[in-house]
């Protein structure tokens, strides 16, 4: 075998603290090597030419590269080497920067411990096999979990580019959180006004499947092959009968006593209902926890009511299944909330804010929809205990948000931007009103932000009191704010008629259990987590799974939409060609000698292992053994290490490669 | 049950009615309270600010006492000295570094195991049905505001569990025989405490806040468990009623005097002739007869007479 060897300066990163020269002529001294040089960047084009030129010149069969790790450039040497003739596999990487330079001072020591980290390279290269990428075929369509502005953002690009999706929402109708929202900032557009057109458009899209109501149960597969169990709840209404027409909630007579979850609570809905107005789709759903029937026995109101006889209160749940070849995840946020719940660990409360003992305490998003034309006050801002107009309104930001002993450590980084909006529609609707925000900093880095915020305070007035508020009590139907106010070093006391929580965004509750149905990781806090926080910031750590949105951490409409379409984009990269190229990397079995003992489908976190029958010529059942799925085995090599009878190999990290390293670090 | 009790300085100079009323309400309970033998200061607010070692090492040697003494509980009723002992115990649980500094200094090795327990604790721990039981007077015609100030309830890993914010643990003792007690904003505010020496006039503001917002929600009595509180709201609100015209006293009990009258005990026992604000017209209300609508001040500044 004929062995090239290439060692790289990495500009200074190697060549500082190891002597390239000096290591590229040692490994010329070893066995089978036939070609050796060093260069001060191996990875660039002229760098790269250097080892195509050795490969043709001097038929080398195998290359050891000694560079950066293999995370940085092995692809680039591997296509390089492909290129020029020799298979993609009889490359090796010495990994002399993070292993060796990066880590070392002493010039004379780190050159020696290169010398060695070639020669098991050198070593292991020897006993590397040609290997083929394995082809797995691509199903051409897309789940999208989640119908907020995120989901319906990566739902249309995928169908827009013509694959199919299938959008599922838990709630009634899509929208997310933006359906509740006022206006927008930083342009204080309506959101309803930009987001409405683009639900009707899921809706109608020929592309598009849309699942409301329904929740994943199961997933199955890998990359390009997921096979998805969705619920599909009970809506107790035969959705292609319904025709929206909207008289059974008219006529419900459980109408004050649901609270509405659009409103947030500031008003009430029907046992049977529609979310909102401009719900997509415009079906209606029966709550069987407060509706009379399903209490009683009695009422059956709506179903007298119904021209089209849609109600039917015996449906069950039903199960459908759905092949993908990517799934997106977009399930948004919820908000730290300002109640009482002991039983909800994550997080202690602010019993000093009064825990939602008082009704003119509200949250972000109660305020939304207070502001919001389509809201319990259609748009005038009216408090919830007396529907007066408030003339002094405070506004308290990082409640929750950047306070270990309360709620969490990070910046739900949009609620700077939401309160100076908020403020700011105040002051446009209340003009002889004065708005008050408590801030630790303001945070309002983007496009355009810092000018809004800038705005909120020179030209509507409103006060940035830079400091904490330590206590909120109701006296005589004025909340009694209690603050410092850390620049002018004095104790502030207002008088406020309502007071703003921004509270911080949170994970969805449920999040952990979908993480753990589909594979994929998440943070402490219970955001999904991204494969690289910077160069994979979409991806997750199971191939073909994408984020998109709020689920992975807090962010804004742009960013949300963004991300989505990012999403997106690498969900259409798969489907770009039909089948998909994956690492031969993966773990094989020596049926003649597995045992069946199945230790390895036990341990192996991938589900990759299955079982496979032997059977003689006459059909008659030998034994049974472990089968390894090349399209869900990641090559971790779990199963290797515990086969009792080393019936597994990794293939490209075999025994033979292994030992020879060791050895190789034996003679040393 | 037999009990340690650690009184502290208070409870022998300006809080002895907390220490009498607590003593009658124990036996009254058949509960012995056994006084720790040559206990020594907590070293209360002076020894933390002085030196960091010796607040810790003063409420050790205490706990050390308690232990050779074998109690397994430890009963200490103000709020400081409460608060001291269990932030030095906890101290030397998580510091190995101090705890043998403070061994070095008290020439033992330290051990763990203590329980020590506040006003509040003991009542819960007693039972509050045992509490019920023994009810003998109804004091369902005044209305209390529950004070819990700073100590009781902070910091919040280690002081009473209960929440620090909105603590309701004395409501539910006061509930459970029979009283009535009022929602009301300023139980954790804070009082001035130490402040009462050297800036009088600051405690008197803060004092007239805690008062007043008690008294609009309709409170006759404000109720505390830490000898500080009481001298703050209970002293000063003579100087309180000068410098703020038209300021409505109100009587200051301890929990224990409280608990005392439930039980039948009699007053002067009880101490509750030993106050600034004469606490007759809410015996009298509590006996159901009619209260006078204007006390002159003179009789209620002078206490109830012994
Ligand atoms: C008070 C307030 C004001 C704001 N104002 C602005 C603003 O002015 N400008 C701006 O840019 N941003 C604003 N935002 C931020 C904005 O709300 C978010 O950026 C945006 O909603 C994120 O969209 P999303 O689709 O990722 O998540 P979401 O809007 O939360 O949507 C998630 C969707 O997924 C569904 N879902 C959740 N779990 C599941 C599941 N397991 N299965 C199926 N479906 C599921 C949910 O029902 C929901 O429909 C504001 C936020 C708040 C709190
Ligand atoms: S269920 Fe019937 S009544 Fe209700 S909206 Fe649909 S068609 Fe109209
Ligand atoms: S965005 Fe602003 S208000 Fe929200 S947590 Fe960050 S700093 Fe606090």
């Amino acid at each position: 075998m004929k062995i090239g060897v290439f060692v790289c300066h990495c500009g200074e990163n190697i060549g500082r603290t190891v002597n390239c020269p000096e290591v590229s002529k040692a490994c010329a001294s070893f066995p089978g090597v036939v070609h050796s040089e060093d260069y001060k960047y191996m990875c660039s084009d002229p760098g790269q030419n250097l080892i195509k030129q050795a490969i043709r010149e001097k038929h080398l069969d195998a290359v050891v590269v000694g560079s950066c790790s293999p995370h940085m450039h092995e692809k680039t040497f591997r296509k390089a080497c492909a290129s020029a003739g020799i298979n993609s596999y009889m490359v090796e990487i010495a990994n002399l920067r993070e292993h060796c330079s990066w880590i070392h001072e002493d010039i004379a020591e780190a050159t020696k411990k290169a010398i060695d980290l070639m020669r098991f390279a050198v070593e292991r290269v020897k006993f590397n096999h040609p290997l083929q990428t394995i082809k797995v075929p691509v199903t051409k369509r897309s789940l999208v979990i989640g119908g907020g502005i995120s989901g319906i953002q990566a739902a249309l690009d995928i169908a827009n580019a013509g694959f199919e999706v299938v959008l599922v929402e838990k709630e009634p109708s899509i929208g997310g959180h933006m359906s509740q929202l006022s206006e927008t900032f930083p342009t204080l557009d309506c959101s309803q006004c930009i987001l409405t057109p683009r639900m009707v458009e899921v809706y109608q899209h020929p592309k598009i499947k849309l699942l409301s109501y329904s929740e994943v149960e199961n997933v199955e597969g890998f990359i390009g092959n997921f096979k998805v169990t969705i619920r599909r709840k009970a809506k107790s209404v035969k959705e292609e009968l319904c025709t929206g027409c909207g008289l059974c909630a008219e006529k419900c007579p459980i109408k004050k006593k649901a609270l509405s979850e659009f409103d947030e609570g500031l008003s009430n809905r029907s046992a049977i209902y529609v979310p909102f107005p401009q719900a997509v789709p415009n079906v209606p759903v029966i709550d069987r926890s407060v509706c009379t029937y399903f209490k009683t026995g009695k009422c059956e109101m709506c179903k007298k009511v119904c021209g089209r006889e849609a109600i039917d209160f015996t449906q069950q749940d039903t199960f459908v299944t759905e092949d993908v070849g990517s799934i997106i995840v977009a399930t948004g946020y919820k908000l730290y909330s300002i109640e009482k719940k002991p039983e909800e660990s994550i997080y202690k409360g602010y019993g000093e804010y009064g825990y939602g003992k008082y009704k003119n305490v509200i949250n972000g998003l109660q305020f939304e929809r207070i502001a919001s034309a389509s809201g319990p006050t259609s748009g005038e801002i009216l408090r919830p205990s007396d529907k007066t107009e408030p003339k002094k309104i405070v506004f308290i930001q990082c409640v929750g948000s950047r306070d270990e002993s309360k709620g969490f450590s990070y910046c739900s980084k949009i609620c700077c931007m939401y309160t100076a909006k908020h403020a700011m529609l105040y002051k446009h609707k209340v003009h002889d009103g004065e708005a008050y925000v408590f801030y630790m900093d303001i945070r309002s880095g983007g496009k355009n932000y810092e000018e809004f915020v800038r705005r909120a305070i020179e030209e509507d007035h409103v006060n940035y009191i830079r400091g904490r508020v330590s206590k909120i009590y109701e006296e005589d139907g004025k909340l009694i704010v209690k603050g410092e106010d850390t620049l002018a070093g004095l104790p502030v006391v207002i008088e406020a008629d309502l007071v703003v929580l921004a509270t911080a965004m949170i994970a969805q509750q449920e999040a952990p259990k979908l993480a753990q149905t589909l594979n994929i990781s998440y943070d402490k806090y219970g955001y999904f987590q991204e494969a690289h926080p910077k160069l994979r910031p979409v991806e997750t750590n199971t191939g073909g799974v994408f984020l998109a949105g709020a689920c992975h951490s807090p962010r804004d409409i742009p960013e949300s939409v963004a991300m989505a379409s990012a999403a997106a984009a690498k969900s259409l990269v798969l489907f770009g060609a039909d089948m998909l190229e994956r690492e031969p990397i993966i773990a094989k079995v020596d049926e003649s000698t597995c045992a069946g003992c199945f230790y390895c489908q036990k341990v192996c976190a991938y589900n990759a292992i299955e079982k496979k029958e032997i059977r003689d010529r006459q059909g008659n059942l030998k034994k049974v053994v472990a089968f390894v799925n090349s399209g869900l085995c990641q090559g971790c090599g779990t199963c290797n290490a515990t086969c009792p009878s080393k019936s597994i190999e990794l293939i490209g990290f075999n025994d033979d490669q292994i030992f020879a390293q060791i050895n190789a670090f034996a003679e040393v | 049950m037999k009990l340690g009790y650690y009184p502290g300085c208070s409870l022998n100079g300006t809080a002895k009615e907390f220490n009498s009323s607590l003593k009658e309400v124990f036996s009254t309970l058949d509960i012995d309270l056994e006084e720790l033998n040559d206990w020594s200061c907590c070293g209360a607010t002076s020894a933390h600010v002085t030196s960091h070692l010796l607040s810790v090492a003063l409420p050790a040697r205490n706990l050390m006492l308690a232990k050779k003494q074998g109690f397994e509980d430890l009963l200490a009723p103000c709020a400081a000295c409460y608060s001291r002992l269990v932030s030095s115990q906890r101290e030397l649980k998580l510091d190995e570094k101090m705890r043998m500094e403070v061994e070095d200094i008290l020439e033992e090795k330290i051990t763990n195991g203590l329980h020590i327990i506040n006003l509040i604790q003991i009542f819960q721990k007693i039972g509050l049905d045992k509490l019920k039981e023994k009810k003998l007077v109804d004091i369902s015609k005044i209305k209390a505001a529950c004070y819990y100030g700073c100590l009781l309830v902070r910091p919040v890993d280690i002081a009473l569990p209960d929440d620090m914010e909105s603590p309701d643990s004395m409501e539910s003792i006061i509930k459970a025989v029979g009283g009535k007690t009022v929602d009301w904003n300023f139980k954790t505010e804070c009082c001035g405490a130490a402040h009462s020496i050297a800036h009088t006039d600051i405690v008197e503001k803060l004092c007239k806040g805690i008062i007043d917002n008690a008294e609009k929600h309709g409170a006759d009595v404000i109720i505390v468990a830490c000898p500080m509180c009481h001298s703050n709201l209970d002293m000063r609100q003579l100087n309180i009623m000068k410098h703020f015209e038209g300021h409505k006293p109100i009587p200051i009990l301890y929990l224990s005097q409280l608990i005392g009258l439930v039980l039948g005990i009699d007053e002067k026992k009880l101490g509750l002739g030993a106050h600034y604000i004469n606490t007759k017209p809410l015996l009298d209300k509590i006996k159901g007869a009619d209260i006078p609508k204007s006390v002159p001040i003179e009789k209620l500044q002078k206490g109830v007479e012994a």
